[in-house]
């Protein structure tokens, strides 16, 4: 296809680069250095997708990141992305994009009908039209809503970008690469600054790339070229481009995302897709630029309506006519500069300015070049449907209410301009009180909040002189506090073409008969008559108004419709602007992707893993791992094809019956040291612990203030004053800080020091009958009797050359030790212990095991200590001391946690000896009780016993005490089930404990 | 996110750290009578001012050390922090 509407020449483009891209199945070309728009726009499409609401036809209306028409689906490496702006993707060879919101496409749509319908689509309608009837909500209304909303389809495959994060630390942010942003990041980097200079566009240099205007004896344009290749050499300076500033929060923070690979047709395997920047800054110059603003007219949404700056910038920078018979409607100097423009490049304009007799340089150049302009004209509505072909157009009286005959002229384009926005979004998430200028009508930036400043049109100084002379001193000034050193600049001379006042008119009346819509937001679609019958039923504010019409709530963030609305609901109100006041900007200024946002912490590094010394030896004997916290323990050792139920079964049962060895390095450890140790294990356990001796162990529970058990475990005194804690393993980081509080804050006079010891050991629970057997030809120097390492008992030892220390505690209720060495050591020490125990019919058991073993042996763990239990729930009401006090001992008198009935923990076996109860099954009464039946209390664990061959629960439950022997029923609503139960005591095997002291 | 000195480090970002809460609240002496009144509020009621708040943070992923920051809950901005043996 050719490129009807490219100029022969001009333009930033590469013309000798030509490249091929697709859009909804049609094959185009354009050169490198376009954007999708840009080269769709050179090949006469203007039709790009339809509406959010009423399915109207789409075209462009902007040229950058204000765009709120031209969102299209972008297929790139088999990527589908949704909601990406034509005005902002950049062609690369390949390129396919798809229009969004069409079905069953673009030309025609269907969804089209709402236009004609639009009477039942009026402000509000999501609140009002789908209330009724209730019944139609699933099956009618849901699916249409669903099929009409969005911009796009979000992939459901994986993301296969690579996304990254990067922190980055600066004396002077400056966000736009304008005249602005250049001036005061050279004068800051001329004074030895840090400096970040961010620009969201691929080209430096915002608004000098398409004025004309002459700085020193260079061209706009020439200068900021100069300017950027100086910043880029200097050590001191990073020049971004392509890289969006879109949030400004705490403390100066601020978020960039630079897009890297987004312009290329594919990303190189380790380079990101995009990058998302942190960024500190000592000072933040906001060098933002201005947004033009539309003009409200009939029908002033149809393909061919855009801004005129738009229209100018696709002239300049691509060498492409938005029309070759353009309408410049104008109530300011600007849509001159657009208009002579055109004129330049051999097409002739027509210009109605709602202005009655301007007078400035631009005006009276426009004459003299023979353009047409009509004064005190505007636009009463564009004509055409799927392109503008025509405008209807009328003289209008002074005082703007009266419109005169309607005449009807020939045009492809109508390029408005209503004046500027700055765009202050940026200021404002800092938290800037923002205030209304009357003479640009528009918010300005006021008192800085954090350590922003604000330059440029962004702060609404509209000359390029002031712009440069006052970017210059502030980037100077500021760069001078912080570096104490100040370079002589000389601020170049300008010439530009000095502007007259802009006509503060922005909105046609209808003519009499005619019933045009009038649009404020392009991407939601909400027109003057959706605010006007809002403010008439009644919402006043204007964050309610927004909210009920969803103006300005589009993913554009209403760039182009703020403060057209603020005007409407100002003039209909009879309010001036600032009492009406803004709506709040947030973060982001544009869409971000999720993927960035992420960055690289997906999959495997969404978090860190942890692995104990001995993880390749478990995984070379066919562990099943699971995760426990952070860390990957096994949870049984697969033999042939054995299930999860087999394998854990078979575990516990040869723990039972002969030895088995765990993998306990996952527990937390402390190491605690000083003369007032025992002193603070005696405050921070419910039981006593001055007169532990050393070389022995003690368990111990601690409480949280409010006497909710926190944590359990034991500790051992390794010598006189130094301790060893061990916490379970999904507690110890929270252990450590409780400890480091209560130290630190609370009781600082306590000469103690507390550490993690955690990744320094590795541990082996060696637990069953046969234990000891084990234990003393792994120590065969060591007495490891009943009476030389007595139960609870602590001893060093020599394990073939390997310091270890050997503690006899127990967690599986049989005689046990858990032996430690240095990690390092691990795996020699694991290794030792299988080719020891052998002739002892040794196993290896994972978490699956070790859970059976503890539940049938009643010891309480993380899922009844679940936070909500104190030491009675679960029966250890014996450790809790009544002579000491104790972290939280002044709770445990509240009468809920002395209530005669109070909950405990139970055993719980099915009747049929059969059935296994559900984790979380509620016991209950009456299996046939009228709903809700009242429960008694949960199941907290189950487990099937390898003792007595059949499943056993732990629950706690209602007055557990006296319910023993009772038959009750677990029901699980979530797997439908409901089984007879009868309640037993917690300690289903060796209730006396005499097997750990054997 | 929030910009906080350690008292013991230096200016580090907020992922660094973790929040205590209230640090005008004394935990009752150990050993001493308390009333149910006394200890509820201690162990449950906090106040929470628009405002100024002095509040405990540890530096977690630094020094481990527990101090106190004064900060304005509704803008977020730090007066000073504290080492918590310092008084304001
Ligand atoms: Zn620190």
């Amino acid at each position: 296809m050719s490129q009807n509407f490219r100029l022969d020449k001009g333009g930033l483009i590469d013309r000798s680069k030509s490249i091929s891209f697709k859009f909804n199945g049609k094959n185009y070309s354009g050169y490198e250095g376009d954007t999708l728009a840009s080269a769709l726009i050179a090949n006469g499409v203007h039709l790009v997708g339809r509406s959010f609401k009423y399915h109207r036809p789409r075209g462009f209306f902007g040229a950058g990141v204000d765009e709120p028409y031209a969102m299209v689906q972008l297929i790139r490496d088999n990527e589908s992305i949704p909601n990406v702006r034509a005005t902002e993707q950049e062609l690369f060879e390949g390129l396919e994009a798809k229009s969004v919101n069409c079905w069953p496409n673009v030309d025609f749509d269907i969804g089209a009908i709402n236009n004609f319908l639009n009477r039942f689509f009026p402000a509000g309608f999501y609140y009002k039209t789908f209330m009724w009837p209730r019944s139609f909500w699933y099956k009618v209304y849901e699916p249409i809503i669903r099929k009409a909303a969005g911009f796009g389809v979000v992939s459901a495959n994986h993301d296969q970008e690579r996304y990254e994060h990067k922190y980055e630390y600066c004396d002077l942010l400056v966000t736009g690469s304008g005249p602005s942003g250049l001036a005061s990041a050279y004068a800051a980097a001329q004074n030895g600054a840090r400096v970040i200079l961010a620009e969201d566009k691929s080209r430096f240099g915002g608004s000098l790339l398409t004025s004309e205007v002459s700085i020193g004896n260079q061209s706009g344009h020439e200068w900021a070229e100069n300017i950027i290749s100086e910043l880029k050499s200097m050590p001191n300076v990073t020049v971004k481009n392509r890289s969006q500033v879109f949030g400004y929060y705490d403390h100066n923070m601020l978020v960039m995302s630079e897009r890297i690979s987004d312009h290329l047709p594919k990303t190189n395997k380790y380079t990101p897709k995009q990058r998302l920047w942190y960024i500190r800054a000592k000072e933040v110059l906001i060098s933002s630029g201005s947004i033009e603003r539309p003009l409200v007219f009939g029908n002033n949404d149809t393909p061919g309506v855009m801004l005129s700056s738009a229209a100018k910038e696709y002239l300049k920078i691509f060498g492409v006519l938005v029309g070759k018979k353009p309408l410049i409607f104008t109530n300011n100097d600007s849509g001159y500069e657009t208009a002579i423009e055109f004129k330049k490049n051999g097409i002739d304009p027509i210009v109605l300015d709602t202005r009655k007799d301007p007078s400035s340089e631009i005006v009276n150049e426009a004459k003299s070049l023979n353009i047409d302009i009509k004064f005190s004209y505007v636009v009463v509505a564009a004509k055409g449907y799927k392109k503008v072909k025509s405008a209807d157009i009328a003289k209008i009286s002074e005082d703007k209410k009266q419109l005169s005959q309607i005449e009807n002229i020939n045009c492809d384009c109508i390029c408005v301009s209503g004046f500027w926005t700055p765009t202050i979004h940026l200021a404002s998430q800092s938290g800037n009180k923002t205030k209304f200028n009357e003479e640009i009508d528009a918010f300005i930036p006021g008192q800085s909040k954090q350590n922003e400043t604000v330059l440029g049109s962004a702060k609404g100084i509209f000359t390029l002189e002031e712009t440069l002379k006052t970017s210059f001193e502030k980037g100077s000034e500021l760069s001078k506090k912080i570096t104490n050193k100040e370079s002589n600049i000389s601020v170049p001379s300008v010439v530009e073409k000095k502007h007259t006042n802009h006509d503060k008119f922005w909105c046609v009346p209808l003519p009499e008969g005619k019933n045009y819509k009038r649009f404020l937001d392009f991407q939601n679609d909400v027109s003057v008559s959706d605010v006007e019958l809002a403010l008439r039923e009644g919402y006043r504010s204007i964050e309610h108004v927004k909210r009920y019409t969803t103006l300005g709530m589009a993913t554009d963030q209403g760039k182009t419709s703020n403060l057209n609305g603020l005007q409407l609901v100002s003039d209909v109100e009879n309010k001036v602007v600032p009492q009406v006041g803004h709506t709040t900007f947030r973060p982001p200024y544009t869409p971000v992707s999720i993927g960035a946002i992420v960055g690289r912490e997906i999959g495997k590094h969404s978090k860190p893993t942890r692995k104990s010394p001995m993880h390749e030896w478990h995984e070379k004997n066919n562990a099943v791992f699971v995760d426990a916290g952070v860390w990957l323990r096994p949870r049984y050792y697969k033999q042939g094809n054995e299930n999860l139920f087999e394998g854990s079964k078979r575990e516990a049962k040869n723990v039972r019956q002969n030895v088995g060895v765990c993998d306990v390095t996952t527990l937390g450890k402390i190491d605690i040291k000083g003369p007032d140790a025992a002193e603070l294990l005696n405050r921070v356990y419910t039981n006593a612990w001055l007169k532990l001796p050393v070389g022995k162990a003690r368990y111990g529970v601690m409480l949280r203030e409010d006497g909710i058990v926190m944590d359990d475990g034991t500790t051992t005194r390794i010598s006189e004053n130094h301790y060893h804690m061990t916490t379970t393993t999904a507690q110890a980081a929270n252990v450590l800080s409780h400890l480091e509080y209560y130290l630190q804050l609370v009781w600082p006079e306590l000469n103690v020091n507390v550490v993690s010891s955690t990744e320094q050991w590795a541990g082996a629970a060696i637990a069953g009958p046969k234990s000891r057997d084990v234990l003393q030809k792994l120590f065969p120097d060591l007495d490891v009797s009943n009476e030389g390492l007595p139960f609870m008992g602590y001893v060093e030892g020599n394990l073939f050359g390997v310091n270890a220390k050997i503690f006899r505690i127990s967690f599986s209720g049989e005689l046990a030790y858990e032996v430690n060495v240095e990690s390092d050591n691990g795996n020699f020490m694991w290794e030792k212990i299988m080719e020891i125990g052998k002739e002892f019919n040794i196993q290896p058991y994972g978490t699956e095991a070790l859970s059976t073993l503890r539940i049938e042996m009643g010891h309480v763990a993380g899922s009844e200590l679940d936070g909500r239990t104190i030491p009675y729930d679960n029966s250890l009401e014996g450790l809790v001391s009544k002579k000491k006090d104790f972290i939280g001992k002044r709770s445990l008198s509240k009468s809920a946690y002395v209530a005669p009935d109070r909950q405990k923990v139970v055993g719980v076996v099915p009747l049929d000896k059969k059935t296994s109860i559900p984790e979380g099954s509620y016991i209950v009464k009456d299996a046939k009780a009228k709903l809700p039946n009242p429960k008694l209390g949960h199941v907290s664990a189950s487990c099937w016993s390898v003792e007595h061959d059949n499943p056993f629960s732990l629950a706690i439950i209602k007055d557990g005490k006296n319910m023993i022997g009772q038959k009750l029923f677990a029901m699980s609503p979530l797997k439908n089930k409901t089984i007879p139960v009868e309640i037993v005591s917690s300690h289903y095997v060796d209730p006396k404990g005499e097997r750990v002291r054997s | 996110m929030l910009h906080i000195k350690c008292p013991h480090c230096g200016l580090r970002s907020q992922n660094e750290f973790s929040y205590g809460g209230d640090a005008t609240v004394k935990r009752p002496e150990l050993n001493k009578e308390v009333s149910d009144q006394d200890w509820d509020n201690f162990v449950y009621l906090r106040k929470s001012p628009r405002g100024k708040h002095l509040e405990l943070w540890q530096h977690i992923s630094g020094c481990r050390q527990w101090f106190k920051v004064e900060r304005d809950t509704l803008t977020h901005e730090i007066f000073r922090t504290l080492k918590a043996n310092e008084e304001i």
